[in-house]
């Protein structure tokens, strides 16, 4: 399914959108021009990427050090371990269009056990 | 070089080892360390772990699948280094011969003099530190935290969430004012008070009580406040003992360059036993932090690998976190230069803020209480490189 996230024209370069789906997903747009989209949540703690530190094709948690690429949603180094799924992006007629993955998330502990309606 | 060896497994001896294999080193590593368990992350310690909502497989801070083709000496002690024949001794009297030295001995936690062998007395650095204290404080009871630092006020966050009655006593008048500054120090600390948890701040203490069980903490005001629990956070002292003697210059850790250097060839040092000069502030500097042991041990390895022929970059300002009460802390760069701080986002009474520290109007420094998003925007501001004047 193809969900409308913002106008391109809306979402500057270095920027990035969070989009509240459950789990949430966020779209960057970096310096070059591309656009991305990856879960929105560490796979260390609960963060937003968005709000993290962009950097080429590399977004740096906000809390922690790790670095998502947003290409292969891989990680570089702990504290995180896991990657972050990365979503199919689509630009058409000015307007971004995320395709989200079908595969299983990994979120963190803490988040994984709240949504499935357990402790947090 | 045919040989390197890391003294330290934790998280700086683990990421030099990952630099050198990524760098390309091919030959034989030796990663020796004086814990038994294989390379873990601390920051949970004092949060997470303490209070059971993770264990001590997700404090692991190697993938599964991570093959370093190193060869771990775990449990195994540094006693010295013999600079002639370039050799490590080992406590149990074996050596290890090497031509490249990564120092990653670390930090071990200050304790009270005359409190060994008492029961109920903490203190929090390891992971059996940890274990021995979560299993205490499972118990509840009245628990005394000395010291306001970070990891006190982590330990009283998450005592009280697991329903203790806690106390912290500071020596200082304001808690955590050489990280942050008196002002925000005062801010950050008032968490306590929100929280339930008593702050007694400008005493320090004279003694504690008890058999062979903890039962209070007398303070120098004559004061004694009865005690079920004690942890005491007063601080770090570098590991460097065993480089007595070696040639190396220990002046609080292990004197090396911004890029870990020291004044011996092909011995480097990273991690919180190292005083790294930080070009930024123009002055040596041992950082205890996460982020700096992360980071800074790739500059080093590069150097290592390189025969010290590398032009050192400027480092990113230090940085480092703390949770507590349920607030994100983050703080980045040097507060003591400071001549001002403004809070330029959120409000103290809401406890959300974004304040920023200014010499002579140029930001040095950055707080942030739950403002991830405006706190990594001045971070990246803060780490920009200084414009030529």
């Amino acid at each position: 399914m193809m969900i409308p996230v913002c106008r391109l024209a809306d979402l500057p370069r270095g920027e990035a959108f969070r989009l509240d789906i459950d789990p949430p997903v966020s779209v960057f747009h970096t310096d070059d021009g591309e656009v991305f989209a990856i879960d929105d949540t560490c796979t260390h703690q609960d963060a937003s990427l968005a709000d993290g530190w962009l950097e080429g094709c590399e977004v740096e948690c906000p809390l922690h050090a790790s670095k998502f690429d947003l290409r292969t949603g891989a990680v570089d180094a702990p504290p995180a371990k896991r990657p972050v799924r990365t979503h199919g992006v689509l630009v058409e007629d000015g307007m971004i269009y995320v395709r989200v993955s079908t595969d299983a998330p990994n979120l963190p502990p803490c988040v994984a056990s709240r949504l499935a309606g357990g402790p947090a | 070089m045919r040989t390197v060896a890391v003294v330290g497994a934790s998280l700086a001896g683990l990421s030099a080892a990952r630099s050198l294999r990524g760098r390309g080193y091919d030959g034989r590593l030796v990663v020796i360390g004086d814990e038994t368990h294989r390379p873990y992350d601390r920051p949970p310690l004092s949060k997470e772990f303490l209070a059971g909502t993770l264990g001590e497989a997700d404090l692991s801070l190697e993938a599964d699948d991570e093959d370093l083709r190193a060869e771990w000496l775990l449990g195994a002690r540094a006693t010295g280094l013999d600079r002639a024949r370039r050799a490590v001794r080992l406590a149990d009297g074996r050596e290890v011969r090497t031509e490249g030295l990564v120092i990653a001995t670390g930090a071990a936690a200050r304790t009270l003099p005359g409190t060994e062998g008492l029961a109920g007395v903490h203190s929090l650095r390891t992971l059996d530190d940890a274990r021995a204290l979560r299993d205490e404080l499972a118990r509840g009871g009245r628990l005394v935290v000395i010291g306001g630092g970070f990891i006190g006020a982590e330990v009283a966050s998450t005592a009280r969430a697991l329903g203790l009655e806690v106390t912290v006593v500071e020596v200082a008048p304001t808690p955590l004012a050489a990280p942050l500054g008196a002002t925000m120090g005062g801010l950050v600390s008032a968490l306590h008070a929100d929280h339930g948890v008593r702050l007694l701040c400008g005493v320090g203490v004279k003694g504690i009580g008890g058999e062979s069980r903890v039962d209070a903490v007398h303070l120098e005001d004559g004061r004694s406040i009865p005690a079920d629990i004690v942890v005491v956070g007063v601080g770090a002292r570098p590991c460097v003992e065993w480089l007595e003697g070696s040639g190396l210059a220990l002046d609080n850790g292990v004197t090396c360059g911004a890029d870990g250097r020291t004044g011996l060839a092909g011995v480097v040092a990273v991690g919180d036993c190292a005083n790294w000069y930080d070009p930024r502030a123009g002055a040596h500097r041992r950082v205890e932090h996460w982020t700096g042991a992360r980071e800074r041990p790739d500059a080093a390895v590069a150097t290592l690998l390189a025969g010290g022929a590398v032009e050192p970059g400027v480092p990113r300002p230090p940085y480092f976190w703390s949770d507590q009460y349920g607030v994100k802390i983050q703080f980045a760069g040097h507060a003591g230069g400071a001549d001002s701080v403004t809070v330029e986002e959120g409000s103290p009474d809401g406890r959300d803020v974004l304040a920023v520290y200014r010499r002579a109007g140029r930001p040095v420094a950055v707080l942030g209480m739950n403002q991830p998003r405006s706190f990594t925007r001045w971070r990246k501001q803060l780490s920009a490189p200084p414009r030529q004047s």
